[in-house]
């Protein structure tokens, strides 16, 4: 006996399916893509965590 | 032994159905005014920010096409344009239409402020409500200005591409605003014109239903004459040259004698001939449209060779 599983509807349903897998891929690299240009653009990446870092605080120019 | 019954519903929706929810056609419209906004902008963008930016724009218009199919079901079902949507149709249910517009305006706005800018975030964000609520919520069912008020939600792409490269608005987004606003509606009239029965029998106040068809024509008359300065003034303006300024000029001539032409007529010339000279206006005005913003285009093109412009 042999079941018959290759309806129609399981057909649209892979393609949905698939629809979502591709765009959550998407998704993934789009926010990825966005990132490596956020990071590469020279933005300062250090920021202070739960100490203060000396060396992050701009000088003030001595009068 | 047991007997199974397999409950296949009548019509399950397929991955293009849902795309169908989100107005390809109209999207691609948004596109391309957003992007002439992005790159007659006077500040670069990088160019995959802005694409993703673009992107999240589209995926914001298509979120408020799917709110409106799922708040105009009722009478979509009627029209016998817009009966074989997903909804009416009965592939897509109601409740996965909104569902789907909510989730997909909120990502498209979070996702066009982390790659742009609060400005165009909350510009994106304010087409979506006004297209969802204010026209279709409010407008298009209560009053024959339904579709004069309705145009602002069309108009907004262009102003938020050139808030993506600048930040902010200005006299020429705001002017790329105002030509979409003065276009819609005569470009909608005409379409009313020769689409008679279907808002009849959806009992849309349009014009042509409201205060009849001569009524119309008119009217089609007097936002063409309204529409023909704002051309002339994006002409005139920072995204304008005197390429723009010959284009425009006869664009509007052009569409001025076909309004012209709509207003002469009657409904027994109009039957006489199937409608062909508004078919004719209706045609033209989505040309009228593609080629002053392909112009603004060109304009910024010849710029950076130090030729178009004032």
């Amino acid at each position: 006996m042999s079941f018959q599983v290759e309806h129609e509807i399981h057909k649209r349903r892979f393609g949905r399916n698939l629809g979502v897998g591709v765009l959550l891929v998407g998704m993934v690299a789009i926010v990825f893509a966005l990132t490596v240009v956020k990071v590469t653009r020279g933005m300062p990446l250090k920021g202070f965590d739960h100490v203060v870092e000396p060396e992050l605080v701009p000088v003030e120019p001595v009068e | 032994m047991t007997d199974f019954t397999a409950q296949v519903p009548a019509a399950e929706a397929g991955f293009g159905d849902y795309v169908a929810l989100l107005k390809p056609r109209v999207m691609s419209l948004v596109v391309f005014t957003a992007v002439v906004g992005l790159l007659v902008a006077p500040a670069s963008v990088h160019p995959v920010l802005g694409l993703i930016a673009i992107l999240f724009v589209a995926l914001g218009a298509g979120a408020s096409g799917a709110l409106n199919m799922w708040w105009d079901a009722d009478i979509d079902a009627v029209m016998r344009r817009t009966r074989n949507r997903p909804v009416p149709a009965g592939k897509v249910q109601p409740g996965e239409a909104l569902g789907l517009g909510v989730a997909l305006s909120g990502i498209a706005v979070v996702m066009l402020w982390l790659a742009a800018n609060a400005v165009a975030a909350g510009l994106l964000a304010f087409t979506i409500f006004f297209y969802a609520v204010v026209y279709s919520m409010w407008l298009k069912r209560s009053t024959p200005q339904n579709i004069v008020i309705g145009g602002a939600a069309g108009a907004f792409p262009p102003m938020i591409g050139w808030a993506i490269a600048t930040g902010g608005v200005s006299v020429e987004s705001a002017l790329m605003f105002a030509l979409i606003f003065m276009w819609t509606p005569p470009h909608f009239w005409a379409l009313a014109l020769f689409m008679k029965e279907d808002y009849h029998t959806a009992g849309v106040p349009m014009l042509t239903v409201t205060h009849g068809r001569r009524a119309t024509r008119a009217y089609i008359m007097v936002y063409t004459l309204l529409l023909a300065p704002v051309g002339i003034a994006c002409a005139l303006s920072g995204i304008g040259g005197p390429l723009t300024l010959a284009v425009a000029t006869l664009l509007n001539v052009w569409f001025g004698v076909g309004a012209w032409r709509i207003w002469q007529r009657d409904e027994a010339m109009a039957e006489a001939d199937n409608y062909a000279v508004e078919k004719a206006v209706f045609r033209f005005s989505l040309w009228y449209l593609f080629a002053h913003f392909s112009v603004f285009l060109v304009e910024a093109a010849l710029k950076s060779y130090g030729l178009g412009g004032w």
